[in-house]
């Protein structure tokens, strides 16, 4: 091989078409990647450290807001730790309520990851239909929170609102809708040959490599690694709970989403579980202003897999030290051996599929031309329709899927 | 009801592991003797010097399978800079095994041989707290921009924020 044939082409970091920036090297032999290196941290904000000069109270408020996606998440196992320290009997119906909302979290997160990845394919129609059957998620959300997103439901010592017997009610009939439309995106998913061709075989990830990389969430169990933090290191309710943690030995992109669909119907069993058996009480307990000196580990099953933060106290009203690791950040390095020998029009959904949140954690692509010494930014958008059109060649085309699915509805 | 005594039954039977790693580490390391402690179900904390700190941790990983790195903390704790190792096993216990290195003198071996997804995290260490890791692969840093300061090190205690200028006071 001689080296000159190498091209390296640079994606990101800041480029309309991206979500959010990062970003990525690639290094290309013709059409296949060589090497991937990421680039991240340009949305660190010092949130670890703004926590040590704040309040514990105001400290809920800005850790809620790490990541948009999974608020919930992170305000959850943030209180979880101050409690721990502080030794707080957390009233049961409060941890029941946590445990509601982190699951409609859950929902709404894993019908937003179903849309992009039909997008990143051209599979266009499956992102409209899971974004609007998301926004029935996000209404039940936003009734029982008063918001969309950031829900502020957390506080020290138990939750700031109570579900009553309408909101209840509402909840069911949601669940029920969504349940409905659940069953038939695995229908889809597991019928449809377009799908299954294009998914299976992109982004493998042994169980070993998955193991030794220290994957988490649905990437890791998606590689055969049965492990949830909701069922190993139970928090919230989800200990009185019944569910199925669930598995996969596709190790694929394709596995990937099978995984996540079927823990949408996981979430659906443990919200409708936890409604019944939710016992009437208090919603919180006083929690002191200055939290005694220690320290406590919590650990969160997050859509995108473990999340973990570390607190420590000194008997002020404000920490010592807040350690946040996002589940991205645990994942992002199997991208590199999932794209290893890979065509650069894998890129897209490879990345997506391990559904990355850089806000989180903390996107564009950069070819090089090391014979020319030509460098080369390549778009997102740009990078997605080469992506499409590549595998249209190859006969793998959406264009009829979008027309059936557009007819069906 | 029912579910109250099948919780107290998982208490009691998880605590048995929790006391049964906290009994075999003593024994394999007599100088872990008081230093092992087990603040929780599920959450066991171990102190070790940073000489003996590579025989506890392969032990841990080689005979009671702790085989997740779920992070690596970094404290600063004035005279010291304290490491905590956050390792999980499948039964869902997390081993907590903190050390401690100079402040003059922040020099810290990679975990990188057991745990090569752990290069992240001590990148991390290196750019917020200004610890020398003994011998990262070469890469881009993270988190902070590569124009960053190289002798500001944002997570120390000795480091505060600038205030900002009033003409970015405008922008911001």
């Amino acid at each position: 091989m001689r080296e000159s044939k190498k091209f390296r082409i640079p994606i990101g970091p800041q480029h309309p078409a991206l979500k959010e920036p990062e970003s990525f090297s690639v290094a290309l032999k013709g059409e296949k990647i060589k090497g991937v290196d990421v680039r991240l941290g340009y949305n660190h904000r010092g949130i670890e450290k703004a926590c040590e000069q704040r309040t514990y109270i105001q400290d809920v408020y800005l850790i809620e807001r790490i990541c948009g996606i999974c608020s919930h998440t992170h305000s959850t196992c943030f209180v979880q730790a101050v409690e721990e320290i502080a030794g707080l009997a957390v009233p049961k119906r409060a941890l029941y309520i946590r445990t509601i909302i982190g699951e409609l979290e859950r929902i709404h997160s894993h019908y937003l990851w179903l849309g992009v990845a039909g997008h990143e394919i051209g599979f266009d129609t499956l992102l409209m239909y899971s974004w609007r059957d998301r926004e029935v998620v996000m209404d039940v959300l936003a009734m029982l929170t008063g918001n969309r997103v950031n829900y502020g439901i957390n506080c020290i010592g138990g939750v700031r609102r109570d579900i009553d017997e309408t909101q209840t009610a509402q909840v069911l009939k949601a669940v029920g809708i969504l349940e409905e439309r659940t069953k038939y995106y695995i229908e889809v998913a597991t019928e449809e040959t377009t799908i299954i061709k294009r998914l299976s075989g992109v982004g493998m990830l042994s169980r070993e490599d998955a193991l030794r990389l220290g994957a988490v969430g649905p990437t890791a169990r998606a590689s055969g690694i049965d492990y949830d933090i909701r069922q190993k290191d139970p928090y919230a309710a989800y200990a009185e709970l019944e569910f199925d943690v669930i598995t996969d030995a596709h190790c694929d992109v394709y596995g990937r989403t099978v995984v996540r669909l079927k823990e949408l119907m996981q979430s659906y069993r443990i919200i409708r579980q936890a409604l019944k058996k939710m016992p009437q009480g208090q919603l919180t307990v006083r929690a002191p202003r200055k939290i005694p000196a220690g320290e406590a580990i919590s650990r969160y099953e997050a859509p995108r897999g473990e999340d973990v933060h570390y607190v420590k106290s000194n008997g002020t009203e404000q920490p010592e030290r807040v350690k946040v690791r996002a589940p991205t950040l645990a994942n992002i390095r199997t991208v590199k051996y999932m794209l290893r020998d890979r065509y650069l029009a894998d890129m897209p959904i490879v990345i997506a599929a391990i559904d990355p949140c850089f806000s989180c954690t903390d996107r564009v692509v950069s070819l090089n031309d090391t014979a020319n010494k030509k460098r080369e930014v390549i778009e997102w958008q740009k990078l997605r329709s080469y992506s499409i059109e590549w595998y249209k060649k190859q006969g793998i085309d959406f264009t009829e899927l979008n027309r059936k699915f557009k007819n069906r509805d | 009801m029912l579910s109250d005594t099948r919780d107290h039954k998982r208490t009691v039977r998880k605590m048995d592991t929790e006391n049964k790693i906290q009994q075999e580490l003593i024994a394999k390391f007599t100088y872990l003797d008081g230093k092992v402690k087990i603040s929780r179900i599920r959450r066991i904390f171990v102190e070790v010097t940073q000489e003996k700190f590579t025989d506890v941790f392969e032990y841990l990983i080689n005979n009671e399978g702790f085989l997740h790195l779920c992070t690596i903390t970094g404290l600063d704790e004035g005279a010291t800079f304290g490491i905590i190792y956050h390792l999980s096993e499948k039964n869902g216990i997390v081993i907590n095994i903190k050390t401690s290195i100079p402040k003059e003198n922040p020099v810290l071996k990679t975990i990188t041989p057991y745990f090569p997804g752990a290069e992240i995290y001590e990148r991390e260490l290196t750019d917020l707290l200004g610890f020398e890791i003994d011998t990262l692969p070469p890469g881009s840093r993270y988190p902070l921009p590569d124009d960053w300061p190289h002798d500001e090190f944002p997570l120390r205690k000795d480091w505060k924020p600038k205030e900002l200028k009033p003409e970015e006071k405008k922008n911001a």
